[in-house]
């Protein structure tokens, strides 16, 4: 293996300007394959979502999902694209084994939405503007797994199994035009780019976009041109950089290896590479002598896609807020601040949130909460924050119970941590392990008594007016009362007891 | 009596089963015996389904004795060309690349054929993926016409067509990409119709050129061939190209023939040089019988054809050169060099040349040729302009005339062997036939005479516009029953027995 040359990001960006393109291929929600009938649910036993369409057996015919389309146009409306009064698939010849037909129906000069751009937020609050190129319609190839290989790729392995329950699963791939101008932020906008687009297509409600998953899928491609050049440099392809973390990192890499090889008078050569993870590095995949021949051409066994406009209309009345501006609103009626917020989306808690505040819960307590106690459960247990075993409702529930008194923060942090332990839900919890605050006389009289035998001369201080003594009486009542006692029930029974004002 | 029940036609057939003057066993056991009879000379099927045609047949004598309600094909039997899909009965396409495959599903219409008690008695041979106009391309040898064995009986549906020739079958169905059910029928004395593009489901029938494939019904009669359009034509969900229309009136048609009052023209391209001198004195005289019927003649001119062929080669192979990437040894059908020493990319290249006669591997790489990156407007995108000005042609014309007619095929048939070494010679086969597919219209060819130098029947093409094939057989009804009353007996007749 050999040694890829770096050169520090702070050199490349002096000298070089880097151009970016991202392709984002985004696996639709939807209940059905693009053109067939077979389920697209995850997790079934290899080949047992197939039928003779998605396989590509002889005979068989595509008819056009119609959820598919209109998830495609309210992508491309959500993007401000302009939607394709008319337009057609067509096919994408090529042989690989995990593609049915040897050819993948998919969109080509005709994309169903082009021309829009999507702005995104960079952490320190700037909007920068990506363009966008277009969105178009195609299916997913079936799932190829390599045996006996190192590299678990093609080259190498004794042999290949294929599940083709993927295969025809509906995809919508979004292309931006070239990012120029985003200098040494470049790799953060593609982050932002790329996390936006995945707020924006979760809020469609057109996919869960989950990119561990596989439901959504980024091309890094990127090139360098020296500083005041206005030519496009050669460019890399990057393929299948899936998480926001990598494609930050994979943008950064690419810069650093251009620059390393530019400033040494070498070429960049056109060329897909592979990222990996472990390392944050690219190496070389398949070198592109020349673009690769398609031979695209209308695919005749389907009709034009001819959206009327009304329709059109109405789901363009019909998206909901977009995330960025969703997200604008709820810190201006929440009075944080934009560092706050960022921490609030990082941690990936903004619904969690919201969901917390409409099942009761009021602001404070909810961001409390989620980005105290549960961030924490999250961060020890390895796991994302909305995969921490307990519900905004049940959380908004603990919320309504300390708001009554019933419960005082160290009760109920002992009520969350027994719902995240699967003791059920929080009155469940405060009824099995007795932690309902106790603030009835009768049962408090007791402990405060014996506090005082047990504490003669602190009384004594008290009773002389020391009121300041009085906090180590109440800490004694909590100790006898293992916490549950109403500190503030507590104080007055003392004071009276002692005959003294408080 | 064997020999009676044979030379019915499918409407004398299906009445006589509805009246328990015949049952559909019989019906079948008689075709079956047939086959048994002639088809080691003819060899018109690729499979006989021996088993499932009676449990098709018996099931129909069972609904008959129960009282219930049979449509107008009930036991009839029927040769399927081998393109079709049929669930557990073997479909090759006339292909190695497809030996042994069975389909796990039925195409859209056999499925249609099934439901409406038609007899399913197997599979016709045809040339390789419908590619030729012979049936020699097809890999499991050639097909001989009924009237000389020694002969085409045309292509690439010669098995259908020579299945009704020789009495092996009343019905067939048969698919036309660029002349497929019109030429046989042409050269064999049978009906033969392409439907509107859209107007039978391609669900199920193994595609050539997708955007010109179109199932249609074959058979010895006008009235039998809309019998059993009406049976498999009308949308098909399963199918996007298929027209959400209602099927034209065909059978009213066809039972009312007639061609007073009406325009029929004649185009002035379609004729001249490689038209055999016979096939155009038949034609000539199937004119003027129009015109004594009533019709007014009309000539017109439609320039675009005379582009046709060169577009059709080029859109044509384009398509097949796409569809028929699926074979590639991974899923089902012919897999050669599996024995660990190759690389699946290699498997699937000597699979691939094994698998595919030369007429494929020809028309594969001439369409790969055809859309590549810098040679695509200037072959599939001008072809693709001649097919708009073709339509605009018949589009001109229709303004003009209600129907046209045409000699179906430059000659009659030709020995087999002739042009196998000569593709082009081939090609011209489909000279008249070719401008309605890639306009999408409807046609028909039907029998209008023997040529007198060689004795061989000849076809007269009607042409109709689309969604309006029900024009078709009431001109070819009027036509046919005219023919008769000059002969004094259908053509087919005359055909030597084999």
């Amino acid at each position: 293996m050999t040694v890829t040359d770096l050169l520090p990001y702070e050199d490349a960006l002096a000298t070089y300007d880097p151009v970016m393109g991202l392709e984002v291929h985004v696996e639709l929600g939807t209940r059905t394959k693009m053109f067939c009938g077979c389920s697209t649910e995850l997790g079934a036993a290899p080949n047992s979502q197939t039928c003779p369409t998605c396989l590509g057996l002889p005979g068989s015919l595509p008819v056009v999902n119609a959820t598919g389309v209109e998830s495609a146009i309210k992508i491309g409306l959500a993007l401000n694209c302009e939607i394709a009064e008319w337009c057609r698939f067509a096919r994408k010849n090529y042989f690989y084994p995990d593609m049915p037909k040897n050819f993948q129906t998919s969109q080509y000069d005709e994309p169903i939405a082009f021309n829009g751009y999507l702005d995104v937020q960079l952490e320190d609050g700037e909007v920068f503007r990506v363009q966008i190129e277009r969105a178009h319609m195609e299916e997913d190839t079936g799932k190829s797994t390599h045996v006996g290989g190192a590299t678990g790729r093609i080259h190498g392995a004794t042999y290949s199994l294929l599940d083709y329950n993927r295969a025809g699963i509906p995809l919508i791939e979004i292309v931006t035009k070239p990012i120029e101008g985003a200098g040494d932020r470049a790799p953060e906008v593609a982050r932002a780019y790329v996390a936006e687009l995945r707020e924006l297509i979760k809020a469609l409600g057109v996919s869960e976009a989950r990119m561990e998953m596989g439901q959504m899928r980024c091309d890094v491609n990127l090139s360098l041109r020296p500083r005041g050049e206005q030519k496009f440099g050669t460019r890399s392809e990057t393929k299948n950089v899936n998480s926001l973390r990598s494609v930050e990192r994979a943008a950064r890499y690419e810069i650093q290896r251009h620059a390393a090889v530019l400033s040494t008078g070498g070429t960049i050569v056109q060329e897909t590479r592979h990222f990996h993870e472990e390392d944050g590095s690219t190496t070389s995949g398949r070198i592109k002598e020349e673009a690769e021949d398609y031979r695209y051409f209308p695919e005749p066994d389907l009709v034009p896609v001819a959206p009327p406009r009304d329709w059109v209309e109405e789901l363009r009345s019909g998206l909901p807020e977009l995330p960025r501006l969703r997200r604008e609103r709820l810190k201006t009626d929440w009075g944080i601040s934009d560092h706050e917020m960022q921490s609030v989306l990082n941690a990936g808690a903004l619904d969690l949130i919201v969901a917390t505040i409409d099942a009761g819960a009021d602001g404070a307590a909810a961001r409390k909460w989620w980005m105290g106690e549960l961030a924490r459960h999250a961060n020890e247990s390895g796991v994302e924050l909305p995969a921490v075993p307990i519900t905004p409702v049940q959380v908004a529930r603990v919320s309504a119970l300390v708001a009554a008194g019933d419960l005082n923060d160290k009760l109920a942090r002992q009520v969350i941590e027994g719902v995240l332990a699967g003791e059920g839900d929080p009155d469940q919890v405060v009824d099995r392990r007795g932690l309902k605050v106790v603030s009835d006389d009768s049962a408090l009289g007791a402990a405060v008594d014996q506090a005082i035998a047990d504490n003669a001369a602190i009384a004594e201080k008290i009773r002389g007016g020391n009121l300041a003594a009085a906090g180590a009486l109440i800490g004694a009542v909590m100790k006898l009362t293992r916490g549950q006692a109403d500190a503030k029930r507590v104080r007055e029974l003392v004071l009276e007891k002692l005959g003294v004002q408080g | 009596m064997t020999t009676d029940i044979i030379r019915l036609t499918a409407a004398e057939t299906a009445a006589k089963i509805a009246s328990g003057e015949l049952t559909a066993v019989e019906v079948t056991e008689a075709h079956l015996a047939r086959i048994e009879a002639v088809d080691e000379k003819v060899h018109a099927f690729l499979h006989v389904d021996r088993e499932g045609a009676l449990a098709q047949a018996r099931a129909v004598d069972a609904k008959r004795a129960a009282g219930e309600p049979l449509g107008p094909l009930a036991g009839v039997p029927l040769a399927l060309k081998d393109i079709f899909t049929t669930e557990g009965v073997p479909t090759t396409v006339g292909s190695k690349i497809l030996e042994g495959w069975i389909p796990p599903y039925d195409a859209t219409v056999t499925k249609r054929l099934k439901d409406a008690d038609v007899v399913i008695l197997g599979k016709t041979n045809m040339d390789e993926f419908a590619m030729g106009s012979s049936t020699e391309n097809s890999a499991y040898g050639p097909t001989g016409n009924p009237w000389d064995l020694t002969r085409i009986p045309g292509g690439s549906g010669g098995g259908s067509a020579a299945a009704l020739a020789s009495y092996q079958a009343p019905l067939a169905i048969g698919t036309d990409t660029g002349g497929s059910i019109r030429q046989p029928a042409a050269v064999t004395a049978t009906v033969g119709v392409k439907p509107t593009y859209g107007g039978v489901s391609r669900y199920g029938m193994v595609a050539f050129s997708s955007s010109l494939d179109q199932g249609g019904p074959c058979a010895r009669t006008v009235l039998d061939a809309a019998l059993l359009h009406e049976v498999i034509a009308g949308h098909d969900p399963m199918d996007s190209t298929s027209v959400d229309v209602p099927v034209p009136p065909v059978v009213e048609a066809a039972r009312n023939g007639s061609v007073a009052g009406l325009r029929v023209g004649v185009i002035k391209e379609f004729g001249g040089e490689g038209f055999q001198a016979g096939v155009v004195q038949r034609f000539n005289e199937s004119v003027e019988m129009l015109r004594e019927l009533g019709a007014e003649v009309v000539e017109l001119s439609c320039p675009s054809f005379t582009y046709a062929l060169a577009a059709y080669y080029l859109i044509a192979p384009s398509e097949c050169s796409s569809n028929l990437a699926r074979f590639d040894a991974m899923r089902y059908g012919l897999r050669v060099g599996d024995d660990g020493s190759h690389s699946a990319e290699e498997v699937t290249a000597l699979t691939r040349e094994a698998g595919f006669g030369p007429e494929v591997k020809r028309r594969v790489i001439l369409g790969t040729y055809a859309l590549s990156s810098g040679y695509y407007d200037a072959y599939y995108g001008s072809a693709q302009k001649v097919r708009t000005l073709i339509s605009r042609d018949f589009e001109r014309a229709f303004e003009s005339v209600d129907v046209i007619v045409s000699p179906t095929t430059p000659t009659t048939a030709f020995p087999i062997g002739e042009r196998v070494d000569d593709p082009l010679a081939m090609y011209l086969a489909d000279l008249c036939t070719i401008p309605v597919n890639l306009a999408g219209n409807a046609a028909m060819s039907l029998p209008c005479g023997l040529a007198p130098e060689d004795g061989l029947p000849v076809g007269l093409q009607i042409i109709a516009p689309a969604l309006k094939d029900d024009r078709l057989y009431r001109v070819g009804a009027a036509v046919e029953a005219a023919f008769v009353t000059k002969w004094g007996h259908p053509l087919l007749e005359e055909a030597p027995q084999l």
